[in-house]
């Protein structure tokens, strides 16, 4: 079982949270101008790395919060844990 | 009753005490300290049970959790657990026992034809059954079923409790063998949080069962020391009879605690638990889980007598057993030779030591040789004779110099234990389940674990590490670090001196050839549990079979419930022989927890039951519902009346009663089951275009509206009628079953995608109770309990709310309607729920006013067409599909909204909502009736689309349905057949879904 570290509420086991899929997926500004494959980009593709995935995560059992958090999907070592609207660490550079 | 093989003095049993038990229904008695082997095999008993496939009898191999003999069913009735290793239950008073697998008695076995008929049930005997041909499985089920048992379930509900703890500690030290013992003293002094587990039922793990010196004392001495100074310290946690059943990520071990097994049943009426489920979060972890003697395979190494060489000596040491008159020992290392000495010790008489090296070490050479046991290097046992009670005599030959073929027959051996040691398999499965892969020592013939991967570190010899002076400091060692790892530098221990033996390396033995001794069915046991032989794993890799995997599952190897403690390394290194690899490009399977099987009751802990695992939820008037005789369904986790049936009345006269009196007089539904979601701020109605397809600009103070929320994906997710309260103020309404996910995803909305948006939502199901006063007499219901509130049409409209009180009581009042009558949805605190509607039961007593339960909604709703979001929707429907374009805005955007112009949600011929009238009247068809276009076709026949919601109205006197087919809104007044499971063929004829009052003359009056 994981434990992450909501940003609100510190480390916590995983089950109190629910998992939300890729992270930084930002809903299109017109859908209607969009073409059904771009439209479809944004529905269902998503990149499934393997290695360092930002993803979504609620703290539903708990302050009900969603933020981000960066999780290797080979070692399941969770590497940062982030508020909505920042940026992943170190992605400044 | 004897004991005739206890000796006389040592051993950790308490002989001033008699503790007596049943086993197969006859009486035995042991000692304190004894476990059910140990008292058994010291009075004289030397078969256990039966093997599983060939119901060959079977003896005990080891002396604790590896044993995949001896397994035996413990206590009757309740109590009564399945699949217990005999070498690891405890004795208490009145203990009975039975052999699991003994079917119908341990001394004749039916079973045992299976082993005469071997040669028809190979490796994959049972793939190429199930798979081909189909009849053949068949034939063979029966049999196979009855004998296959493994232990029996017991039927009656378990009294005992069971249940969880939650711990944090900075280092967790698994095992409490030298190794462990001295890590955690190291760890402990630190300051450091320290929890120790071991599986047994007293600390100290191979000193319990090999006389050792450390630090010029007793070795039991020794650990008893450290246990006093680690129990002093107020940080640190020790647990016995626990193991360590798994270990997962981020440093999450879970631990099963038996509390109370070894005490009997009587304790199941003193408070507390029985088991104990421990889950642990460490931030270091110290892995001293010991290793697993190997056995050797040779012919008829399965027999009763053959034990584990180090399974011996703790009989002798611990349990102060003598297995046998007489034994021998077969080894390829220099600790097969313990046994030879502690046997002669114990008073057996040791007629050899069979070495298959050429070279053993110095120093047991010497000791052996001083007893005048004599040695045979370069010897094999190809072959053992068994009498009725098991081991009799054993073959001893020459092995040739590359291990494939018996040079020369040297003689027969009359002995009544061989005790065997192929070498030692650390116990790496913790490291492994961590997410370490263990590597191949080649110098040790076994795995050791590889690089960690998590914050654990193994020491001693599930190292790798053999020997005592080794084991004392790889512990030590990793006690310390582990502890300043986890942020407490300060840890110490001294190393104490322990006595260091002069090895002769191990010669890997993995299979031996077969002797003069051996008739024409040769069997090599490597998995005794399955009896999985030498000869599957080369049947497997001859059928094509490389992985091993695919071998383990093909063959059965490790798959019982000592999960191949013993017999995995042989297996896949004789794979590996016969594909010409080494065992490290083999590799080893997959470990798994748990390491040990654990109880169903200790997984449950206290989370059982309506309590605490599945909770129910009931709605303020549930009592008055249950007094009235309803009867009750589950929605979601709500209870909600289904029916009130009269005194000997069927559901569907009840369900017919209840729709007519609604259609003709008033009905009364409890709905406070329907989730609510106080919605407010400023961008209230924002929002709220966003999650629905229908505008809310528009939308007054005092009105209500229906709306569809939709996935992004354009399909329906849920829909609700939701309420203006004020202009930065809603109450909406969601399905039952679907409330906390329209409150999930409005949340996950508001928080990642428009945080700017000034809206708060309050979940308030459970504050409201909500009854729904509908038919002809609703409104005269209602001003007979009284109501300050002009009710009349034109004051009160349809789809409008108001505030004031019913029957004294403070409102919410709404005109909305699900059953299509003209009806009232009456909203109070939930506190005075039953209040009213014990008012308006009252008030409606003239009119004979009848409570409907859930099934009359259903079928009031489907006479108008509405549908239920997950029975009239299956995630692949579009408003569109259901007929209902007029609730989609073209003007603004929505969740869900560009989907529906998705070439695949925008093609013609789409399943879409129509009603069903079957051409007979009378016959309601089956919900998730397929629906087809001809009365007969050839197959496959095309289905066009199935039947969603079915019921017999008894207001319009016909069966009506609702279904989703293709095309369906083009085809009205066209015919389509059911085709049912009887065979039988039903017509219909498709209509629109809104058989009754479709323009809303009822709803708006
Ligand atoms: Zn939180």
């Amino acid at each position: 079982m994981l434990q992450i570290e909501c940003p609100w509420c510190g480390a916590r086991d995983q089950e109190e949270f629910q998992y939300g899929g890729e992270a930084h997926i930002v809903r299109p500004e017109n859908p209607d101008s969009l073409t059904d494959a771009h439209w479809a980009d944004y529905l269902f593709n998503r990149t499934n790395v393997k290695g360092v995935h930002a993803e979504q995560w609620c703290h539903a059992a708990g302050c009900r919060r969603w933020f981000n958090v960066l999780r290797d999907t080979m070692s399941y070592k969770i590497l940062a844990a982030y508020r909505p609207g920042e940026q992943p660490p170190g992605s400044e550079e | 009753m004897t004991s005739a093989r206890r000796l006389q003095s040592g051993g950790l049993v308490d002989r001033s005490r008699r503790i007596r038990f049943k086993f197969n229904g006859r009486d035995y008695f042991g000692h304190p300290g004894d476990t059910l082997a140990s008292a058994l095999l010291a009075q004289g008993v030397r078969l256990f049970g039966r093997s599983f496939k060939y119901h060959r009898r079977r003896g005990v191999v080891g002396a604790g959790a590896e044993e995949p003999n001896a397994l035996v069913q413990v206590g009757e009735g309740a109590y009564s657990t399945p699949n217990l290793k005999a070498t690891q239950v405890e004795l208490y008073d009145g203990l009975t026992a039975r052999t699991v697998n003994g079917w119908p008695s341990l001394a004749f076995d039916i079973g045992a034809i299976n082993n005469r008929l071997s040669r028809l049930l190979p490796a994959g005997f049972y793939y190429k059954t199930f798979m081909w041909p189909k009849s053949a499985w068949m034939r063979y089920e029966h049999h196979i079923r009855h004998a296959a048992g493994l232990g029996r379930t017991p039927s009656l509900p378990d009294p005992d409790q069971y249940d969880k703890r939650h711990a944090h500690c900075d280092v967790l030290v698994v095992g409490a063998g030298p190794t462990g013992l001295i890590a955690a003293l190291g760890a402990a002094r630190s300051g450091a949080r320290v929890m120790m587990v071991d599986e047994q039922s007293q600390l100290g793990g191979s000193l319990l069962s090999a006389p050792a010196v450390i630090g010029g004392q007793a070795g039991l001495d020794w650990a008893g020391e450290v246990e006093a100074e680690l129990r002093a310290l107020p940080e640190v946690t020790i647990l016995s009879r626990s193991t360590v059943t798994g270990y997962y990520d981020h440093n999450f071990l879970s631990v099963n605690e038996r509390r109370t097994d070894h005490l009997g049943p009587a304790q199941s009426d003193t408070p507390g638990s029985r088991e104990r489920l421990w889950r642990i979060r460490a931030k270091q972890v110290v892995l001293a889980t010991g290793a697993i003697e190997r056995p050797l395979v040779f012919d008829g190494n399965d027999t009763p007598g053959v034990m584990l060489a180090s399974a011996v000596s703790t009989y002798i040491h611990r349990y102060a057993v003598a297995p046998g008159r007489s034994g021998v020992v077969f080894t390829n290392n220099d600790s097969g030779y313990q046994a030879a000495i502690d046997m002669s010790n114990a008073g057996m008489e040791v007629r050899a030591v069979v070495d298959v090296r050429m070279t053993a070490g110095a120093d047991v050479a010497k000791t052996v040789a001083d007893m005048g046991i004599p040695v045979y290097l370069g010897y094999v046992v190809p072959s053992v004779q068994s009498g009725l009670q098991g081991l009799k005599r054993i073959e001893m030959a020459k092995l040739s110099a590359d291990g494939r073929a018996i040079l020369s027959h040297k003689g027969l051996v009359d002995c009544q234990v061989l005790a065997v040691s192929g070498g030692w398999s650390p116990v790496v499965h913790l490291h492994s389940q961590s997410g370490g892969r263990p590597c191949y020592r080649e110098s040790q013939a076994c795995f050791v674990p590889g690089t960690s991967v998590q914050d654990e570190r193994s020491a001693g010899a599930c190292a790798g590490s053999f020997s005592l002076a080794a084991c004392l400091q790889e512990g030590a060692d990793a006690g310390v670090s582990a502890a300043a790892q986890s942020g407490w530098p300060g840890g110490y221990v001294d190393i104490p001196v322990a006595v260091e033996r002069d090895e002769a390396p191990l010669q890997p033995l993995w299979e031996v050839p077969a002797g003069a001794l051996a008739g024409d069915r040769v069997k090599k046991f490597l998995d005794f549990q399955n009896d999985t032989t030498a000869s599957d794993i080369r049947l497997a890799a001859r059928e094509g079979y490389r992985s091993i995997e695919h071998v383990k599952r093909y063959t059965a190897l490790g798959f019982g419930t000592d999960q191949g403690k013993l017999g995995n390394i042989n297996g896949l290194a004789i794979l590996a022989e016969t594909l010409g690899k080494s065992p490290g490009e083999v590799g080893t399977t997959t470990f798994r927890p748990n390491y040990t099987p654990v109880t169903f009751g200790t997984v449950a802990g206290r989370a059982l039951g309506e309590q605490l695992f599945d909770p129910v939820r009931k709605t303020a008037i549930h009592a008055w519902h249950v007094r009235r005789g309803a009867m009750f369904e589950n929605v979601g986790q709500w209870k909600r009346p289904w029916f009130y049936p009269r005194e000997g009345e069927e559901m569907h006269a009840a369900v017919n009663r209840e729709c007519l009196a609604t259609r003709s007089s008033v009905g009364v539904l409890d709905a406070s089951t329907l989730g609510k979601i106080d919605i407010r701020g400023p961008d209230a109605s924002r929002f709220l275009n966003l999650l629905y397809t229908n505008n809310w600009d528009n939308l007054q103070p005092g009105r209500c509206r229906y709306g569809f929320m939709l996935g992004e994906d354009g399909m329906v997710m849920d829909d609700g009628v939701t309420t203006c309260i004020a202009s930065d103020h809603y109450l909406m309404t969601t399905t039952t079953g679907g409330a906390a996910a329209v409150m999930s995803w409005m949340e996950r909305w508001l928080q990642t995608e428009w945080p700017e948006l000034k809206v708060y939502l309050t979940s308030v199901t459970d504050h409201w109770s909500v009854m729904s006063v509908a038919g002809p007499n609703a409104r005269a219901v209602i001003k007979t309990a009284g109501c300050d509130r002009n009710l009349d049409a034109e004051a009160f409209p349809f789809m409008s709310m108001q505030s004031g009180e019913v029957a004294g009581i403070p409102a919410r009042i709404s005109r909305i309607s699900f059953s299509g009558e003209s009806a009232f949805e009456i909203s109070v605190d939930a506190n005075q729920g039953l209040a009213l509607w014990e008012a308006i039961m009252t008030a409606g007593r003239d009119y004979d006013i009848t409570p409907y339960g859930t099934e009359a909604m259903h079928v009031l709703r489907a006479e108008k067409g509405y549908v239920i979001v997950g029975q009239d929707t299956d995630g692949s429907v579009t408003p569109v599909d259901l007929g209902m374009d007029w609730i989609v805005s073209k003007k603004k955007d929505f969740i869900g909204k560009r989907s529906l112009s998705r070439s695949d949600t925008d093609r013609p011929n789409r399943k879409q909502l129509v009603g069903l009238k079957t051409q007979d009247p009378s016959r309601v068809l089956p919900e998730g009736a397929q629906l087809v276009n001809t009365p007969q076709a050839e197959r496959p026949v095309p289905m066009v689309g199935h039947v969603s919601s079915s019921y017999y109205s008894a207001h319009l006197g016909h069966s009506i349905a609702l279904a989703l087919v293709k095309g369906g809104l083009s085809r009205m007044g066209g015919t389509i057949y059911a085709h049912l499971m009887d065979g039988s063929v039903v017509p219909a004829t498709i209509c629109s879904p809104i058989f009754f009052d479709p323009e809303n003359e009822r709803t708006k009056s």
